[in-house]
């Protein structure tokens, strides 16, 4: 089904790489930089250095870009496919929650209880043996299989039957929300065996690797950075090809395209399981950097909070959900430290605002200023790639 | 003495009108009859005092006389010397009850609840009271409050006497249902006595008789106690014909009752479902308006209910502070009152921001969404995160008792019917009037409706008011039963879209129909499943619903539809 890009004498990778989208080997060399930049600081400056990067913000970072990567999945089924999930907070979580499982297991009898083979939540709840769908979590290698198979698997059979049955636009919105919600309360059960409210937490080492040592801190970071940076080259692969055409061609009129004879329910498809399990590898990544995952990532806000990220930055755009992403997290983050009240108006305002003044977002609207620009000085217009401006209903 | 009460009560047992005869005129004659038959009491306290005597036999006298005044305190005293803990001072004879304390044993007077200070357990002797004694004051205890004067003490007490069935209490009971006025009092006491028959019984005529009675009732109660009477009878070694009889028809009452609980629960589940799925009526039909109407998918739809709620708090506290003999109708003011308000906000969103993202639904989604978040935020700060108090109306606490074990509580009927009103006014505003001719226009087409000189702007602003405005009303009933609080929109939003996903956009009867399927489905999936987990599998079957009928159970039908 992936066709290749239509350079017949490059390599794949050559000609995606001289092919990238305006501002994208800008963006991949941010983020060289900043794998570089950040340990490099952090390990060597002074404290006192203005250019020092202290251990807390290089936490806080790799959480953003576990956040960037997650704006990303969302970008790429809805600004080329015209998807909107508000349930993209349930593969991340459940990539989450695949990654919390190995961790809780790396514990072993460190726990409160002391329990060599029984987390802790489940000693509390006099639970005797393992349910077996924790069996393998010890293994990492298992462990991150499940963290692509799990959201993989579900976004499969959901996207199965929902894009067969043309259920679009608004609806699987709404439905998208309804299994987010589902999940959230399925897993705020004591009997799924997956620590109830409080979910899973108190984590100790990875691979052998202390979770609270700044090494191990920095190495996750570098690790987001690199996952941000392939999951951004995959996405860019999937929308340069012939198959990322047939995607805007979807997203734009997709009865028409259905009608050109395109089966666009596999397309769809496919692209939803890519966009779950770049969520689901981006959950993984968060989890062990902050220590903790419970079931409120599932609730429905959260999900709809990611795709004001990629509205804000621009949809369509990939690196512009990126950094919609960095920008609404890091205001969230000013704004609940300074002014805890004024975040949900802030939030509130971003949502009306971008969706009445800015439809394309930052990076959309920054590159039609551009355009405009150039044409001054050219006064000739070169093929762009459409920028979406209305879907189907 | 005993004796002699019993022609008194009898004597009202046919009366030519129907009176009580209460405790205290029995009382009045007793007295003079007391007079000449030994030692006489003047008050309460000085039949008190007759505990002190060493004689049980003045005791009894003593005992007799304290509940022969009728008084509240009788009661008090006399449960009190039952369970061993009523104490007299070594120092001056008082009557106290003792609570033990850091340092010794706090006293009280019983019949006057003086404090006395601490003391230690030296100070204090225990009135002693032997078995006949301890029988005489159950006795006594049980005639007290079966013909106390308030007839909820006496309801009380006859279900007191189902419960535990003393053997003692037959003769009593029977007594008090021949003097008995009130019908529920006298039910409950019959129900008791035959409790008490089919226990205690001697013959197996007797218990028998009981049954016929016990059948007739239901109750989980009834079920335990004849549960307990078979078990018995299995144990007997060789059981005569005649009890194996009666085991026979114990088991087909038990299967009666069975019958008439597993009936009992169904009607419970209808009606809470019912309850539960005009809720979601309410919280939807709103919905169903602005989205099936406008295509708006409004997810400050839950914050018009919490506005609506929030303004019944409002009207509320006007009225207690304004007009505190009104109070009790501030619910009702309430609801004109949250329908302009929530329906002002409506138009005031409709005309600021919905009206730029016509034809663009998923955008739209988004700034509701961000408007929710501010109106959430807004309404924080000026009534700050803590749930509001509003109260509920006497008019609208309190249950309908149907039968025994089978109540349906006011403000849940008060709900389904609120629903049901608001849903027929929504249909006479739809079908009756000319504004809802030209909204009925604008959602088939739109674009012909305007040809045909209909401001198709001002019918969007008003349906979306009409939408806003009923969600608002909708959170008037739910200030009944959910916490006033920021939040409360939130709860109901994902619901609500499934109620009108689920029926069919832009059709109230579908809107209906989901709501109610929905909420009685969730009401019988509960037993089995738990409350959580009857939510997941409704909207796991929501979800798969969708796949079959992507618009609804009713679908609009027609071009104009299929954009």
């Amino acid at each position: 089904m992936v066709d290749m890009i239509n350079k017949p004498n490059k390599g794949p990778f050559v000609s995606l790489m001289t092919g990238l989208p305006g501002g994208g080997k800008t963006f991949l060399g941010i983020l060289l930089v900043a794998a570089f930049f950040v340990p490099l600081s952090n390990t060597f400056l002074p404290e006192s250095s203005p250019f020092y990067v202290p251990t807390y913000l290089v936490s806080l970072m790799g959480k953003y870009v576990c956040f960037a990567l997650l704006a990303l999945s969302v970008d790429l089924i809805w600004g080329f496919a015209g998807i909107l999930s508000l349930g993209h907070g349930a593969f991340f979580a459940l990539g989450g929650y695949a990654m919390g499982m190995y961790l809780m297991r790396q514990i072993g009898d460190r726990g409160v209880y002391g329990n060599p083979l029984l987390p802790d939540f489940m000693v509390f709840l006099n639970w005797t043996e393992l349910p077996w769908y924790w069996f393998g979590f010890d293994i990492f290698p298992f462990a991150m299989l499940m963290v692509i198979l799990v959201p993989g698997l579900l976004a499969f059979i959901f996207g199965w039957f929902a894009f067969r049955s043309r259920v679009t636009g608004v609806y699987l919105s709404i439905i998208t929300q309804a299994m987010t919600y589902a999940l959230l309360l399925a897993f705020f059960r004591n009997d799924m065996g997956f620590g109830g409210n409080n979910g899973l937490t108190d984590f100790k080492d990875l691979l052998g690797f202390d979770l609270q040592a700044t090494g191990t801190r920095l190495g996750l970071f570098v690790a987001s950075l690199i996952a941000l940076a392939l999951g951004y080259l995959v996405c860019c692969f999937i929308t340069q090809s012939k198959l990322g055409r047939v995607l805007i061609a979807i997203r734009d009129a997709e009865s028409r395209t259905r009608f050109s004879g395109y089966r666009v329910e596999y397309y769809k498809l496919f692209v939803f399981v890519v966009s779950a399990i770049l969520a689901g590898i981006a959950g993984a990544l968060y989890v062990p950097q902050v220590g903790i995952i419970n079931p409120s990532e599932f609730s429905p806000a959260n999900s709809i909070e990611v795709v004001i990220w990629v509205a804000v930055g621009g949809r369509g755009t990939l690196w512009g959900a990126v950094l919609g992403a960095f920008l609404v997290n890091w205001g969230k983050s000013y704004f609940t430290g300074s002014f805890p009240d004024a975040w949900l108006y802030f939030l509130g305002g971003l949502f009306v605002f971008t969706t009445l003044f800015l439809p394309k977002g930052i990076v959309g609207t920054a590159a039609v200023w551009i355009e405009k620009f150039k044409n001054k000085q050219q006064g000739s217009s070169p093929m762009q790639a459409p920028v979406p401006v209305k879907e189907e209903q | 003495m005993l004796s002699t009460l019993h022609p008194f009560i009898q004597y009202c047992e046919n009366p030519v009108t129907p009176m009580r005869i209460t405790i205290k005129t029995i009382i009045a004659a007793m007295l003079f009859l007391l007079a000449t038959q030994g030692p006489a009491f003047a008050d309460l306290t000085d039949a008190a005092q007759g505990l002190l005597s060493k004689k049980y036999s003045e005791k009894i006298q003593a005992t007799e006389a304290i509940a022969d005044f009728g008084d509240p305190r009788s009661i008090v005293l006399l449960e009190t010397l039952l369970d061993g803990k009523l104490y007299a001072t070594k120092s001056d004879g008082r009557l106290v009850s003792r609570k033990k304390v850091s340092d010794g044993y706090q006293i009280t007077d019983i019949l006057t609840e003086e404090d006395f200070g601490v003391v230690k357990s030296g100070d204090l002797t225990k009135i002693r009271i032997n078995n006949k004694m301890r029988g005489l004051i159950k006795d006594l205890l049980g005639r007290l409050t079966l013909l106390n004067e308030d007839p909820a003490l006496r309801l009380k007490a006859a279900n007191a006497v189902f419960k535990s069935r003393p053997k003692e209490m037959a003769v009593p009971l029977r007594d008090a249902l021949a003097a008995e006025t009130e019908e529920d009092v006298a039910t409950a006491m019959r129900r008791a006595l035959a409790a008490l028959n089919f226990v205690h019984g001697e013959t197996t005529t007797i218990k028998a008789d009981a049954l016929l009675i016990l059948q007739e009732q239901h109750g989980p109660e009834v079920k335990f106690l004849l549960n307990g009477e078979a078990n018995k009878i299995a144990a007997l070694q060789n059981p005569s014909h005649e009890i194996q009889q009666f085991a026979l028809s114990i088991e087909t009452a038990l299967a009666r009752i069975e019958e008439k609980l597993a009936f009992m629960a169904v009607i419970e589940n209808i009606f809470q479902g019912l309850s539960l799925g005009s809720v979601l009526l309410l919280a939807a039909i709103g919905l169903a308006i602005t989205f099936g109407v406008m295509g708006v998918i409004n997810m400050a739809h839950g914050e018009m209910v919490m506005i609506g709620a929030y303004t019944t708090y409002v009207v509320q506290e006007l009225c207690r502070n304004f007009a505190p003999d009104l109070l009790v109708y501030s619910l009702v003011a309430a609801i004109p009152a949250a329908f302009i308000v929530a329906g002002l906000c409506g138009v005031a969103i409709e005309r600021s921001i919905i009206r730029f993202l016509y034809g663009r639904p998923l955008e739209t989604l988004l700034a509701t969404w961000g408007l929710s978040l501010i109106l959430q935020q807004f309404v924080r700060t000026i009534f700050g995160p803590t749930n509001k108090e509003v109260s509920s109306p006497e008019w609208l606490s309190g249950a309908w008792e149907i039968t025994g074990g089978l109540a349906l509580t006011y403000n849940r009927i008060g709900i389904i019917l609120f629903a049901a009103a608001v849903l027929f006014m929504l249909l006479l505003v739809l079908r009756k009037t000319s504004f809802g001719l030209q909204m009925r226009a604008v959602t088939q087409n739109r674009k012909m409706a305007a040809s045909m000189g209909i401001r198709t702007g001002w019918v969007d602003a008003m349906t979306f008011g009409l939408g806003s405005g009923v969600a608002g009303m909708a959170g008037v009933a739910l200030s009944q039963i959910d916490n006033v609080s920021p939040n409360l929109g939130q709860a109901y939003i994902v619901d609500s879209f499934m109620v009108v996903v689920f029926g069919g956009v832009g059709n109230l009867w579908g809107t209906l129909v989901a709501a109610l399927s929905l909420g009685v489905t969730n009401k019988f999936l509960e037993p089995y499943t738990g409350a959580v987990l009857a939510k997941i599998f409704i909207l796991i079957f929501i979800i798969l619903f969708i796949q079959k009928r992507p618009r609804g159970l009713f679908a609009l039908k027609g071009r104009a539809v299929e954009n």
